[in-house]
């Protein structure tokens, strides 16, 4: 097996032989091994059931995994302690498949959200999440609770929620699943604006057509649980593979 | 990758984060109405009431064992009325000299009968009545022993052989017992009470984590931590304990002083001891304070413990 890079500053994620089972049920991911660079764009892709859900979780520290090693942002997280858990996750943006909008908040409370967790001042995040909100086309919506929001609107707020922070790295479960093709255009540049910035993106879709919107992304293709990787291209990137020589 | 400029500003500063208002607005809650604060209150005045009811003992305790240390009474049993109240004299005579003897009152026979005439009617007076024992009533300074009894007894012996001696506190002494077990009671009572509203609050805690599970995921997932989360709860459940102990002590004081008014009525001047004084009230007044402090690190160690089992 292989060791991780725990620490040497150029993968941001890196998966070795990672395999992932529910209690004891058969493993819904098995011998995965990729690595993640940072300022890479990387789409998700596989029929249902595949496990991008399941690998997406251990991606945004919902799950560890049964087997294998993971390391992120230069940290060992199987041993890692669950205390030091939430300085990754404030290193993290996710877009959930469901939204997961806190239903009595209004939009802006629940955009604001990371930022209050990470101690910024009320003062301090006004304007960031006007602003936001403005992006989204949801400026005139600040005070709506989630419940009255269309389900093209939660999603919306539920991408300017996992992107407020300027996370390193952004994890998007169908992030254009309930959005008109002109608002998933909008998020998707959103998203490679970020990516521009540095920040790793890793975006789980069912939309082939979506792919062929951002030239420079990679595609991670999983098929029963295991990731397709004929070239190696995602064990070993080209990058990477340049390094070492 | 850079932080923003506002999340690096806010680290720098060290700050925790869901503080305030902000914080508590994480979980829903209709403050009064969910149980929580009338739980708390009803504790609180109970509490108060059982408190009051320990102090106001205490005080009578302490009260009467004031007023009868160093009381010894010296009867004369003597059916004679005439050698009575010779023996009587000669019995204060004899212990007037005697060291340690701050004073002596020989109980008129007027006195005496005032006193069993609730009992045995006139026929206890007169020429004719039943013969009642001649009192002395004795002080002593410092502490009464078997021994300086005794030396008193001999010193009686010659004149007045029908004289018995008794300390007064002997004979409170199945009262004192009797308030003791009340203090213990009243201390029981406290600590059952106590551990009620812990159980109270824990299962209110418990109840809010179920009904807030995803709230607290999302919380989890954007990168709170488990203090930050507990500390929204325990917020949330100082606020509710905080309604409910002003709420209990008001009824409890209220209580306590309806309480304290019909047993002033009684007249009687061994209750009369049991009032509060002024640092009865303070402890009284600290109850919510305790049943505060008592409901939040209850909120805080339930919350922590669970938030413990999840990733």
């Amino acid at each position: 097996m292989e060791r991780p890079m725990n620490g040497n500053g150029e993968d941001i994620v890196q998966f070795s032989n990672v395999g992932l089972r529910y209690g004891t049920g058969k493993e819904v991911l098995s011998d995965v091994s990729f690595t993640l660079y940072p300022g890479s764009f990387y789409f998700l892709t596989g029929a249902s059931g595949a496990g991008k859900t399941s690998l997406l979780k251990l991606l945004y520290l919902a799950q560890r995994p049964s087997r294998g090693m993971i390391s992120m942002f230069g940290t060992d997280i199987i041993t890692l302690p669950r205390d030091r858990l939430p300085g990754l996750r404030r290193r993290l943006g996710v877009v959930f498949q469901d939204f997961r909008l806190i239903p009595h908040l209004s939009a802006f409370d629940n955009i604001a959200l990371p930022l209050r967790v990470a101690g910024v001042t009320e003062q301090d995040l006004q304007k960031p999440v006007a602003d936001m909100l403005e992006w989204v086309g949801l400026a005139g919506r600040s005070d709506a609770r989630p419940a009255t929001l269309s389900g093209g609107e939660q999603q919306r707020v539920a991408t300017a929620r996992a992107v407020i922070g300027r996370p390193d790295m952004l994890v998007a479960d169908e992030p254009t699943g309930n959005v008109d093709p002109e608002m998933a255009l909008k998020l998707l540049r959103l998203f490679e604006a970020l990516n521009r910035l540095g920040t790793t993106v890793v975006v789980a879709t069912h939309d082939l057509h979506l792919l062929k919107k951002v030239p420079d992304s990679l595609i991670m293709r999983l098929d029963k649980g295991r990731l397709s990787d004929p070239t190696g291209a995602l064990r070993y990137p080209p990058r990477r593979q340049a390094a070492l020589s | 990758m850079k932080s923003p400029p506002v999340i690096a500003r806010a680290i720098a500063r060290g700050f925790s984060g869901l503080s305030g208002e902000r914080g508590s607005q994480l979980l829903p809650q209709a403050r009064l109405a969910g149980p929580m604060p009338w739980v708390i209150a009803i504790m609180i005045a109970l509490t108060s009431i059982a408190a009051a009811g320990g102090l106001a003992l205490n005080n009578l305790a302490q009260a009467a064992r004031a007023e009868l240390s160093g009381g010894v009474t010296v009867q004369i049993v003597e059916a004679d009325p005439a050698e009575r109240a010779r023996q009587a004299t000669d019995a204060a005579t004899a212990l007037a000299g005697k060291p340690g003897v701050s004073a002596i009152r020989v109980v008129p026979d007027a006195e005496l009968d005032r006193l069993i005439e609730p009992w045995l009617g006139d026929a206890a007076s007169g020429d004719a009545a039943i013969p009642v024992p001649a009192l002395i009533d004795l002080r002593l300074s410092g502490t009464i022993t078997p021994q300086r009894l005794g030396e008193l007894r001999t010193a009686l012996a010659g004149a007045a052989p029908s004289a018995r001696i008794d300390a007064q506190a002997d004979w409170l002494g199945p009262v004192f017992a009797a308030i003791s077990s009340l203090q213990w009671l009243a201390l029981a009572l406290i600590a059952l009470l106590a551990l009620a509203s812990v159980a109270a609050v824990w299962l209110a805690a418990r109840s809010a984590l179920g009904s807030n599970h995803e709230t607290i995921e999302v919380v989890h997932h954007l990168g709170g931590t488990d203090a930050q989360i507990a500390r929204i709860f325990q917020r949330s459940v100082a606020r509710d304990a905080l309604l409910g102990g002003c709420a209990g002590l008001a009824i409890g004081l209220i209580a306590v002083f309806l309480l304290a008014q019909r047993f002033a009525a009684l007249g009687s001047g061994m209750i009369d001891g049991g009032g509060l004084g002024v640092m009865d009230w303070a402890i009284l007044a600290l109850v919510p304070v305790a049943g505060i402090v008592l409901a939040t690190l209850t909120a805080r160690f339930t919350v922590l413990a669970a938030l413990r089992r999840m990733l």
